[in-house]
C-alpha cells in the first residue's frame, strides 16, 4: 500500500512540475501581451478561489461575503501606493497591512457569526460585506467612492512579465502552503467539521475555534489576491467588494471541484478563458454581451451533472478505475488470468 | 468513595412530555452498569444529558463531584466522558483509519498543529491501527466510512470511542442492528475492556444475555423514571420490574431473550 501511494504522489508531482515549466516558459515563448495579462488574472483569481475552497470545500462554510477580504487587500494596496512613493517596499507593506486588516475583520466576523447555523451565517456575511461596500462608497475622501482612482504601481511591475512571475510565485507558494495546511492535523479537523460538526465536538474538538481559524486563513489569502489584483489594474473602485467577486470565487470553486485546492485553479482557468472569449464574441453575436447568461447555464449544468466539479469527477473516475483493478486482482476470474497472460 | 458520576433530579421535558424524569443515580469508579428499559423509556435521552448533547430542564450531572451544568459536550469529552452513538455517527467521506485517527488526535491533544503533514504523526496512525485491530476492522482501514456495512459502522463507532480513551465509556446499543455473527466480536471487545478494569462503563442494551454476563449492576428506566437499580439478581427478582415488563406493559425483547 505504501509503495503505491508514493508512486501515485510522484505521478502528481510530475504532472504539476510539467505545468509549472509550461507556465514559466510561456511568457518567453508566446509573445502575446493579452495572454500574459489573462494568465496573470487567472493566477490572481485562482488564489482567491483556493481561499474560498478552504471555507467551502474543507470546512463546509458557505460565505457570501468573501469579496470583503479581497476588497480590503485591494484598497489597502491602492491607498498606500497612492499615498506614499510607489516602491516595492510600500507594496509589500501594503500587502501586510491588508493581510492584518483582513485577519482582524475575519476573526471578529467569524467569532460573532460562526456560532450560527450555516444559512444564517451566509446571510450575515452577505450583510457585513454589504456594509463594507457602503463604507467604500461613502468614504469618498479615501476611496473616491464608486469612481475609484488610479495609482502608480512600483516601477518594476511596469514590465508585465515580471509581474506575471511575481503572481505565479504567489500562486505556487499559496498553493503549497494551503495544501500542507489542509493535510496537517488541524486541516483534518477542518474536514471533520465539514463532515459532521456535532460528532467533531463529541470527540473533544472546539469546532468554533476551527471555523474561525479557517475563516481567518481564507480571509488573509483573499486579501493577498486583492492586493495583487489592484496592482494588476493599477486602479481600484468599489467593484472589488461586490457580490460579483464572491460569485466568481464560488463559481470557480464549484466548477473546478470543491475540496480539492487544484479544482479552484482549474475552475479559474475555465471561467477566465470563457469570460475572455465569450465577451470577445460579442462583436459578431450581440447575445454574448450577456455572457453571464451562459455562466448561469454552465453553473446549473455543473451542479446537476458534475457536483464534484472537474477535478472531483476526474478523481472519482480514477479511484473507481483503481478499485475495479483491485477487485480484478483479488477475485481474478480464470478468463481474466488468461487474458492477462 | 466519591462516585465518578452522579445525577441529581436529572430531568428533561420536551413540550409536555417528560423524557427523563427526576433520575437520581450514581456509579462508583471502574464499575459496569447497564441501562435497560423499553423503547422510548428515555435511555438515549439520558445519555444525551450525561454527555451534554442536551441540556436538562431540571437537575444536574456531577462528574467526580463537580457539576457539569456549564460544561459543553466538548468539555465533558475532555474531562473523560466519552460516548458512542446509537444512530451511527461517523465521518462519512473519510476513510475508516482517518475516522479513528481523529479520535486519537484528540486524545493526544494534537489539535492545532498545522506545520507538519499528518502522516508525520506516526504514533497517532499506529495507535489508530492498533485500535482497529482490536475491533477487527483493520482489513477495512482504507475503506470510505460511508461504504461500510451497518455492523462495520458500529465497530468503527466503538473504535472511535476506544481511541478517545476516556475514563467513562457511554455505550449506546453497540450491537444494535448487527447481524448475529457480528455480535460476538463486539461482545468480546467490551469484555476485554472490562477485564482490563480501568474503565467505568455505562451500557444501553436490549440483549439480556449480554447484560447479565457483563454487568456489575443494572438500572431500569421506564417512562423516563428510574424504576430500579441493583445487582443483576436483584433486578431479575424485582417485583416492580417484573410487573412493568411482564405485566403486559411491555412485551419486548427482555422476555424473548432472557
Amino acid at each position: 500500500m505504501g509503495m503505491k501511494t508514493t508512486n501515485l504522489v510522484s505521478k502528481y508531482h510530475i504532472f504539476f512540475f510539467v505545468i509549472l515549466i509550461f507556465l514559466i516558459a510561456f511568457p518567453f515563448v508566446a509573445d502575446s501581451r493579452t495572454l500574459t495579462i489573462l494568465f496573470t488574472q487567472i493566477f490572481i483569481f485562482a488564489i482567491l478561489a483556493m481561499s474560498y475552497d478552504l471555507l467551502l470545500g474543507y470546512t463546509g462554510i458557505v460565505s457570501f461575503g468573501h469579496a470583503m477580504f479581497f476588497g480590503i487587500g485591494a484598497y489597502a494596496t491602492a491607498i498606500l501606493l497612492n499615498t506614499f512613493e510607489p516602491t516595492i517596499g510600500v507594496f509589500i507593506g501594503s500587502m501586510i497591512v491588508g493581510i492584518l486588516l483582513s485577519a482582524i475583520v475575519s476573526f471578529f466576523v467569524g467569532l460573532l457569526t460562526l456560532r450560527l447555523k450555516s444559512h444564517f451565517f451566509a446571510m450575515l456575511t452577505l450583510a457585513i460585506s454589504g456594509l463594507l461596500l457602503v463604507v467604500a462608497e461613502k468614504w469618498r475622501t479615501v476611496t473616491k467612492g464608486n469612481d475609484g482612482f488610479t495609482f502608480r504601481a512600483p516601477d518594476i511591475f511596469k514590465d508585465r512579465i515580471v509581474f506575471y512571475f511575481c503572481v505565479l510565485a504567489c500562486l505556487v507558494i499559496v498553493f503549497l502552503l494551503l495544501r500542507r495546511f489542509v493535510a496537517s492535523p488541524l486541516g483534518k479537523v477542518l474536514i471533520a467539521v465539514r463532515e459532521n460538526e456535532q460528532r467533531t465536538r463529541s470527540l473533544g474538538f472546539k469546532t468554533l475555534h476551527y471555523k474561525v481559524i479557517s475563516s481567518v486563513v481564507a480571509g488573509v489569502v483573499a486579501s493577498l489576491a486583492g492586493s495583487l489584483y489592484a496592482v494588476s489594474l493599477r486602479f481600484v473602485n468599489t467593484s472589488v467588494m461586490t457580490m460579483d467577486i464572491t460569485l466568481d470565487a464560488l463559481l470557480m470553486t464549484i466548477i473546478g471541484g470543491v475540496g480539492t485546492l487544484v479544482g479552484p485553479i482549474v475552475g479559474s482557468v475555465v471561467i477566465e478563458f470563457a469570460q475572455h472569449y465569450l465577451s470577445g464574441l460579442a462583436r459578431e453575436f450581440p447575445i454574448f454581451e450577456r455572457w453571464i447568461i451562459f455562466f448561469g447555464i454552465i453553473y446549473i449544468l455543473a451542479v446537476v451533472f458534475f457536483p464534484k466539479g472537474i477535478v472531483g469527477s476526474i478523481q472519482m473516475q480514477i479511484s473507481k478505475w483503481k478499485s475495479k483493478k483491485e477487485v480484478r486482482k483479488t477475485f481474478a476470474l480464470p478468463e481474466d488470468k488468461e487474458r492477462a497472460s | 468513595m466519591e462516585p465518578i458520576i452522579r445525577t441529581k433530579n436529572l430531568s428533561i421535558q420536551f413540550g409536555g412530555h417528560k423524557a427523563v424524569d427526576r433520575v437520581n443515580f450514581e456509579m462508583p469508579e471502574k464499575h459496569f452498569k447497564s441501562i435497560i428499559g423499553p423503547n422510548g423509556a428515555g435511555k438515549t435521552t439520558f445519555f444525551n444529558l450525561l454527555s451534554g448533547e442536551l441540556k436538562p430542564t431540571e437537575g444536574d450531572v456531577f462528574f467526580r463531584g463537580h457539576s457539569l451544568a456549564k460544561k459543553s459536550s466538548v468539555d465533558r469529552t475532555r474531562m473523560g466522558l466519552g460516548r458512542s452513538f446509537q444512530i451511527t455517527n461517523v465521518f462519512p467521506s473519510l476513510t475508516v483509519l482517518e475516522n479513528v485517527r481523529l479520535a486519537v488526535q484528540s486524545k493526544e491533544k494534537v489539535r492545532f498543529q498545522f506545520l507538519k503533514h499528518y502522516l508525520h504523526y506516526k504514533k497517532i496512525t499506529a495507535e489508530a491501527i492498533a485500535i482497529l485491530d482490536q475491533v477487527l476492522l483493520s482489513n477495512k482501514q482504507d475503506a470510505v466510512a460511508s461504504q461500510l456495512s451497518h455492523g462495520e459502522k458500529r465497530k468503527l463507532e466503538i473504535a472511535m470511542l476506544l481511541a478517545l480513551d476516556t475514563e467513562v465509556l457511554l455505550l449506546d446499543e453497540p450491537t444494535a442492528g448487527m447481524s448475529l455473527e457480528e455480535v460476538p466480536a463486539i461482545l468480546e471487545v467490551i469484555r476485554q475492556i472490562k477485564a482490563r478494569g480501568d474503565k467505568t462503563i455505562l451500557l444501553i442494551e436490549h440483549k439480556m444475555d449480554m447484560i447479565l454476563d457483563l454487568s456489575d449492576s443494572i438500572m431500569v428506566l421506564f417512562n423516563g423514571k428510574l424504576l430500579a437499580d441493583g445487582t443483576p439478581t436483584e433486578i431479575m427478582n424485582n417485583e416492580t420490574v417484573q410487573n412493568a415488563y411482564l405485566g403486559g406493559l411491555y412485551d419486548g425483547e427482555l422476555v424473548e431473550t432472557s
